[in-house]
């Protein structure tokens, strides 16, 4: 037991504790800063797999743009103190029964298979690789989906505005 | 308690995954339900930069597809917060069961 597994089971608790109160909690202020607290223990687990890059882009997306975003959200659209009505116990019963066989089911069949790592020799996910590969035009890059997410990102945007926008009064 | 590896990773994606899906199917609140797929998506992830690190160290593939899924949930989520706040705007209301119509 060295400090590293220690840190791993540490994170793990934060990810799964917080996940399941921020999906039972009645105050939904309060289910949004659990889900931060779920998001900041999955970076967390980032840095423990050596993923720099990843658990900086989850930190300044999620973290720092996602959450408030909610936050925000929360703040126009909810009376102040006010709690999330309770549900009907066998909505939530089922609920759970089948999240939990789904989760057996899924259990079950990873732990049956035998993962195999690769024996080539490892690629470091720095920030130097990880650009070279996405902005290279050859056969192994990642440029043509780049240029789509960047569509797609200001598609979103226009219809955020166009959906958003407060219809004019038709007096003019 | 056994030196964490692939398996201890995929077994806490899976329960993520599962928490968001039991979140998804109780709530009734819009908000609630988009913070249940923001969990979804971000196991998914999780299970993407988990099979790159200890399956295929060799290649990168599994860093970009976590960078593009978090580049469209952040899209996902503006939209959807978009229409909330519209439909906030029309019916005063944000729970599933009172925004039937979907046009007025």
């Amino acid at each position: 037991m060295n400090g590293s597994t220690i840190i791993f089971y540490l994170l793990a608790a934060l990810i799964l504790g917080s996940g399941l109160l921020s999906v039972t909690t009645r105050q939904i202020f309060r289910a949004a800063i659990y889900l931060l607290f779920t998001l900041i223990g999955i970076a967390g687990l980032f840095f423990w797999m050596e993923y720099e890059f990843i658990a900086a882009v989850q930190i300044v997306v999620y973290v720092g743009g996602i959450v408030v975003l909610i936050i925000f959200s929360i703040f126009l659209t909810q009376q102040a103190g006010e709690l999330l009505p309770r549900q009907k116990p066998t909505r939530q019963l089922f609920a759970a029964l089948a999240a939990f066989c789904g989760l057996a089911l899924t259990m079950l069949q990873v732990n049956q298979y035998t993962f195999s790592k690769t024996t080539l020799e490892a690629t470091e996910p720095t920030v130097a690789n990880i650009g070279r590969q996405m902005l290279d035009v050859n056969e192994n890059g990642f440029a043509l989906p780049f240029e789509v997410v960047s569509m797609l990102l200001l598609a979103a945007m226009i219809g955020c505005i166009v959906i958003a926008l407060k219809s004019k009064p038709q007096t003019t | 308690m056994m030196e964490p590896g692939l398996y201890h990773i995929l077994f806490i994606s899976a329960t993520l995954f599962f928490i968001g899906v039991f979140g998804f199917f109780t709530r009734r609140n819009l908000i609630t339900m988009l913070m249940s797929v923001e969990l979804i998506l971000n196991s998914v992830n999780l299970n993407f930069i988990a099979f790159n690190k200890y399956v295929w160290p060799n290649r990168l593939d599994g860093v970009f597809f976590t960078i593009f899924v978090i580049a469209i949930a952040a899209a996902e989520a503006a939209t959807a917060i978009a229409i909330i706040i519209n439909l906030y705007r029309s019916h005063h209301s944000i729970d599933v069961e009172n925004a039937e119509e979907m046009k007025y």
